[in-house]
């Protein structure tokens, strides 16, 4: 059979498609190691840098040993160092951060892609972009000259006689008295003080906002028009169509857009820097100051020798493992997630 | 010499230093064409690109030890002095109106006083009214030159911090909160009623925000003024150290200011870079003898005369 058909062909066509067939394999067997090693940098770039704080730190690890992340004391003069306060006031900023971010953003999103009318939607897109193009000094600025002082006269005061053990007016509100440890959240040492954890949590808010919003946004617009109208059809609210159709379609790719900015707002510096208070007191308290890992570094490396720069690189390796193990949980979530569908 | 011979000598370190060296790179660079790219990354960045030899000149708040000064063939001579400034925000007190002692500034960092209407407080300002709030510390949260000289300062003056905290660019404060850099210091001062917190002289002056006077090791209630800072960078006892290394804070002359600082350039001995490194020394002479009224411009002292003189004759003695 295949001796007649290759007789069949004339034989300098069969060479000429033969070469042809072998230059498109090879074609593509090079583009797909082209392809790989741009994807293989990444790995390489991330393995690399967190090789080299981990081996940068490793005078840290070796001298304070597990004790390193269970330790609150940070003393350059006496070479302690322990990084429990810094890892803590990461994970708390970032939280609040979350949490006050994830719904706003989820709610502009929406307003944007189902209910704003069409000339309003341009603006206020290029507004969230503006938002997000305004370098982190500057909202560091802004949190400390006029964010924490607003927050120190308005919102801690508040916060603080209503949830606080120790509130500044004296009177223990019905909620602390009747719910036992909530005053530990919600207490502090310095009243009419704005910066700390929770204003940092909500500078960082505002500056993720645009990250997570607009991910949403670009996601929500894929969701294909007929299945909302098959919903409307059947008469569902606007509410249902987004609750039952657009937030399942697109689950996946919304939470990688939090994860986006959950990423910004654990490894953000100098806004924070300006707005935590910089402290390294152990508390459980949403309102009392603190540092954070990124803050921390910047705060002293420029002044940091010896044991105190590795410490300082040791911190550094704590947040790659602080980031990886957030995104592991949120992997976890989302196959859960997945499976609780599947049934 | 014009500006086809021109040479660019680099410099990094002290940003405590960085507003007169730009002033006076400036005015030399105008007269002779040498120009001068200074990076104000911080002391410890400066040291430690000086010892890598990657720069003409390291810039430092803090003397480099005599023992790291040899190992790696290093010199050292102080350039400009500034002064550090107790500030509060307490309502009614006004600029220059509170005396505070050492041993009561270093209790109030250390926690232990904690209402302005302690007895300690009062006793030495008698007359004055001084509000009953919490006292709140607010400290430097960067590795800084001014923390450096301001703990040396509160090391000098009470024991128990000179066993428990020591000094550095960076320590573990015992009480308060850590603004970032001058302005965040001296910002969160202006937030909170009853802080306390120290700031460089220049800045508090710029701010109009309220310092303190402070007892200097005389017994002596001092005004920071360029006055009382030349004062005690005059009798500092630089004579009997080697190689500057000298902390000039609780210096020993009766009008001085006891949180005076200074910052030291730090050169290699043999140079590495020949026509670099003469002009910087050619940059440093010109500063140090005609670089005066720009520094007290940017509310910086210029060393006084004597000081000038020793500098001058140990890079002829030691370096080559």
């Amino acid at each position: 059979m295949h001796a007649s058909a290759s007789t069949a062909v004339p034989s300098a066509e069969r060479t000429a498609e033969a070469a042809r067939n072998a230059k498109d394999t090879r074609d593509d067997r090079i583009f797909g190691w082209v392809l790989k090693g741009c994807a293989l940098i990444v790995l390489l770039a991330l393995v690399g840098a967190a090789g080299s704080t981990l081996w940068l730190g490793s005078d840290a690890f070796r001298t304070f040993g597990f004790g390193f992340l269970t330790s609150a004391t940070w003393d350059p003069s006496n070479d302690q160092y322990g990084a429990l306060v810094p890892v803590m006031g990461t994970v708390g900023t970032a939280f609040i951060a979350l949490l006050f971010a994830v719904p706003v953003s989820f709610g502009i999103a929406l307003f944007l892609t189902e209910i704003a009318p069409q000339w309003l939607r341009g603006p206020v897109s290029s507004a969230i972009e503006l938002l997000a193009g305004i370098p982190s000094i500057i909202y560091g600025m802004w949190g400390l000259f006029i964010f924490a002082p607003f927050v120190a006269e308005h919102i801690k005061p508040w916060l603080m006689n209503n949830f606080s053990a120790d509130p500044p007016d004296g009177k223990v509100s019905f909620l602390v008295q009747h719910v036992p440890g909530i005053g530990k959240f919600f207490s502090s040492e310095y009243p009419f003080f704005g910066a700390g954890v929770f204003t940092a949590g909500l500078v960082l808010a505002v500056m993720i906002i645009p990250f997570i919003s607009s991910v949403m946004r670009e996601v929500f617009q894929t969701v294909p028009t007929r299945l909302k109208e098959s919903a409307y059809a059947l008469g569902s609210s606007t509410w249902e169509v987004v609750w039952d159709i657009v937030v399942p379609y697109t689950r996946t790719a919304v939470i990688g857009g939090i994860f986006l900015g959950l990423g910004r707002a654990l490894g953000e510096t100098m806004a924070v820097a300006f707005v935590l208070g910089n402290t390294f007191k152990f508390s459980l308290s949403f309102l009392e100051t603190g540092s954070s890992i990124a803050s921390t570094i910047a705060n002293q490396f420029g002044e940091a020798q010896g044991l105190q720069r590795s410490a300082l690189m040791a911190l550094a390796f704590l947040l790659f493992v602080v980031t990886f193990i957030v995104l592991l949980i949120a992997r976890l979530m989302l196959r859960r997630l997945k499976t609780r569908e599947g049934k | 010499m014009g500006a086809a011979q021109a040479t660019d000598i680099t410099g990094a370190g002290s940003s405590f230093v960085y507003p007169v060296l730009s002033k006076w790179s400036a005015t030399y660079a105008e007269s002779t064409g040498n120009k001068l790219n200074y990076q104000s990354v911080g002391s410890g960045a400066g040291i430690a690109q000086i010892k890598e030899g990657t720069i003409d000149f390291g810039a430092s708040d803090a003397p480099m030890s005599g023992e790291d000064l040899t190992k790696f063939g290093l010199g050292q001579f102080p350039v400009v002095v500034g002064g550090i400034v107790p500030i509060v925000n307490l309502q009614g007190v006004a600029a220059g109106q509170l005396k505070l002692d050492g041993k009561v500034l270093a209790d109030i960092y250390l926690g232990k006083i904690a209402r302005w209407s302690d007895p300690a407080i009062a006793a030495l300002n008698p007359g004055v009214k001084i509000p009953d709030v919490k006292v709140t510390v607010v400290h430097r949260s960067d590795g800084s030159g001014t923390s450096f000289n301001f703990t040396n300062y509160l090391s000098k003056v009470s024991p128990e911090w000179a066993s428990k905290v020591k000094f550095g660019t960076a320590v573990e404060w015992p009480a308060g909160v850590g603004g970032k850099g001058n302005e965040g210091v001296s910002q969160y001062v202006r937030q909170i009623p009853g802080s306390i917190g120290y700031v460089e002289y220049a800045y508090a002056k710029k701010n109009s925000i309220a310092y303190t006077q402070l007892q200097n090791a005389t017994g002596a209630y001092v005004q920071p003024t360029a006055e009382t800072f030349a004062a005690a960078a005059a009798t500092a006892d630089w004579k009997s150290a080697k190689d500057f290394n000298v902390i000039m804070t609780n210096a020993p002359g009766a009008n001085a200011w006891p949180i005076t600082a200074t910052t030291w350039v730090i050169m290699y001995k043999k140079a590495k870079n020949a026509s670099h490194t003469k002009v910087a020394f050619d940059f440093f002479k010109w500063s140090l003898e005609k670089g005066q009224s720009q520094a007290a411009s940017l509310d910086y002292v210029a060393l006084p005369d004597t000081l000038v003189k020793q500098i001058e004759a140990y890079w002829g003695s030691d370096f080559k």
